[in-house]
């Protein structure tokens, strides 16, 4: 059965567009903006995933050890900089410079690293599957990936709901104003988002660049996937993206296995149904965390 | 307005104009520039200068369009290349395949991206902000999508515009040029018209607060869509003119984004919300590119970061700067006060 073999796939690859989502998500959840360098920040994460296994001989795995960190500190210091002040300038600002940012991260990459295809190198796992049914196999790479992104969701959506600072997040998310008057630093609060945004594009970059081949102009596609995730799900509600994750992942797995050349646009199609009839998502937030 | 002067009643008259010493001096230069431009086909311009001048001149309609969008409606879109492709794609179909000739073909293209963008807008504006902008963008991608699967249209490796086929190249290009520069004209003069408006007024108050626009009776949603299929219209022109320029469409570079992303490099470098930025940011963004492309990607690394610095630092633009934070207007958009000569009580009657 072809049908569930591609709704099988489709689901898994949900875990990998769920945690480039859930950044997104967080950020704006957070302070109410849209990071448009997300993708191409996503593509950053895989070349550095690439260039550490192929200059050190590290496996795959290890090197998200590595780039996590490596992409937090730069959320970090993203946002001390660029993104707090773009936040203090007129309303157009964060959109117009977070997308200046993308188009010079694009760039930079295009110079360091040419327009080739390239990925990063997992062995036989990147083959290996395991036969559930005569039809159905399911890739043990995929499997992982959703694995770790369930796992993550989870731990995000535990840190949020019991963790001081990811209460002071909520309560920022909600009225920035009260949250700063009951002693909450706005700024810290804003760089620990999106060091943890980035730390979670960290992870999904690495997994994307072992998945697919990727080139630097991947970031434009990347964003749109995690944006319609986003909206799928439904604003606010980590679960929720997680579903809308697997959703597009869904529309786009049997779209390709109905319309071999045609799979993404049957997911923008099923994001422009959900806009069309449930502009609020699929799977609204009823109760914060 | 009468105050009391040395126990005089004194009046003071005040005049409301928006015309200003600048703008008579703008309109002159702007007149004379323009006929000038008219007759460079007999005189001063090669053809190599009449193409790249078209380039030039649907520059400045596009950043025209998307300063409409963003610096008057609010509305940061990064899906206008839908638009543009439509206009390329509409031109080509309305000249070849209907045979109406290229000229009456442009605005037909025009009407088609207005015609789609209405349509669209009843999804776009479910989001708003930054979403709106990513959603403008999947828009985009599924236009060009559909595009590429319309084998009428060439599918994936486009088509070429044969209206022109058999005119000589001089009389083609010059065509074309004065088709551009007509076109520049009526696309400024247009926007120029529809910001002084009454519904102009309303798209200002809209984008600086839409709560209080609305509570002043401004029809939010409607006037929005009004930018917002002017400025696609706008955008399909500039397709229209691409097209009729390169006489070739090809749907990986109208559908570009990178179409979006100089339109908003114009709006920026030469300043947003008001109508000469664009016409200098895109002179600027034309000469920049004819120097700097050279560098490749380097280019548009430097470019970006021009952008994001003066969106930071020099929000006004190059516009900004040059006119003296808004002292020199050669489109006056708002109403000034001019008091006139004070007249003391009694002098005057009723």
């Amino acid at each position: 059965m072809e049908w569930a073999n591609a709704i099988v796939q489709g689901v898994l690859l949900g875990g990998l567009y769920a945690l480039l989502a859930a950044g997104l998500s967080l950020m704006f959840g957070v302070m109410r903006l849209v990071n448009l360098a997300h993708g191409a920040l996503a593509i950053v994460a895989a070349y550095a995933g690439l260039v550490l296994v192929q200059k050190t001989g590290m496996p795959p795995f290890a090197s998200i050890v590595i780039v996590v960190p490596l992409m937090a500190i730069l959320g970090w210091v993203l946002q001390r900089t660029l993104l707090n002040t773009a936040l203090n300038r007129q309303a157009l600002a964060p959109i117009l410079v977070t997308f200046g940012l993308a188009v010079i991260i694009q760039n930079l990459l295009l110079e360091l690293f040419t327009a080739d295809n390239q990925s990063i190198d997992v062995g036989s796992l990147a083959s290996s599957s395991i036969q559930i049914t005569p039809d159905i196999a399911i890739g043990v790479f995929p499997l992982i990936t959703f694995i770790v992104g369930v796992l993550v969701i989870g731990l995000l959506q535990q840190y949020l709901a019991r963790t001081a600072t990811g209460r002071a997040m909520r309560a920022t998310s909600d009225d920035r104003e009260a949250a700063e008057l009951m002693g909450i630093d706005n700024k810290y609060v804003y760089s620990l988002a999106t060091a943890i945004s980035l730390g979670l594009v960290g992870i999904a970059g690495v997994f994307l660049g072992i998945r697919t081949q990727f080139n630097p102009t991947f970031g434009d596609a990347t964003l749109i996937f995690a944006f319609e995730a986003v909206i799928i799900g439904g604003l606010g509600s980590l679960w929720g993206t997680l579903a809308g994750g697997m959703i597009l992942g869904i529309a786009q797995t049997v779209g390709a296995q109905a319309f071999p050349s045609s799979g993404v646009l049957l997911g923008h199609v099923v994001f422009l149904l959900v806009l069309a009839f449930r502009p609020t998502g699929l799977f609204p937030k009823v109760v914060n965390g | 307005m009468s105050k009391s002067l040395a126990g005089a009643a004194v009046t003071q008259t005040v005049k409301v104009r928006r015309s200003t010493r600048s703008s008579y001096v703008g309109v002159a230069v702007f007149a004379i520039a323009i006929a000038a431009l008219a007759i460079g086909p007999f005189a001063f311009l090669t053809k190599g200068n009449q193409q790249n001048l078209v380039t030039l001149f649907t520059y400045i309609i596009l950043g025209t369009m998307w300063n409409l969008l963003a610096g008057y409606g609010g509305m940061v879109s990064i899906g206008q290349q839908a638009f543009i492709g439509i206009g390329a794609y509409g031109i080509v179909y309305a000249a070849d395949n209907l045979g109406v000739g290229p000229i009456i073909a442009v605005p037909i293209a025009m009407v088609i991206s207005g015609a789609i963008a209405y349509l669209v807008s009843f999804l776009a504006f479910r989001l708003s902000g930054g979403y709106f902008a990513i959603g403008t963008w999947v828009i985009a991608e599924v236009i060009k999508l559909v595009t590429t699967q319309i084998t009428a249209l060439g599918a994936g490796s486009g088509i070429s515009l044969t209206a022109f086929a058999g005119a000589k190249p001089e009389i083609r290009i010059a065509t074309v040029y004065w088709m551009a520069l007509a076109s520049v004209v009526v696309a400024v003069l247009v926007t120029y018209l529809l910001i002084r408006s009454r519904l102009g007024a309303g798209f200002t108050a809209l984008r600086d607060d839409p709560t209080a626009a609305a509570t002043l009776g401004v029809h939010v949603t409607r006037s929005k869509r009004v930018i917002w299929v002017a400025a696609a219209m706008g955008c399909g022109l500039a397709g229209a003119l691409l097209a009729a320029n390169t006489l070739r469409v090809q749907p990986d570079s109208v559908y570009s984004v990178q179409l979006t992303a100089a339109m908003i490099f114009i709006v920026v470098i030469g300043g947003i919300g008001t109508i000469e930025g664009p016409i200098v940011g895109a002179i600027v963004y034309f000469a920049l590119e004819q120097y700097l492309s050279d560098l490749g990607a380097w280019y548009l690394v430097i470019l970006g970061s021009v952008a994001i610095i003066m969106v930071l630092f020099l929000p006004q633009g190059l516009w900004g700067l040059l006119s003296g934070k808004g002292r020199i207007q050669l489109f006056p958009t708002g109403y000034r006060l001019i008091s006139g000569p004070p007249i003391a009580e009694g002098s005057k009657e009723s």
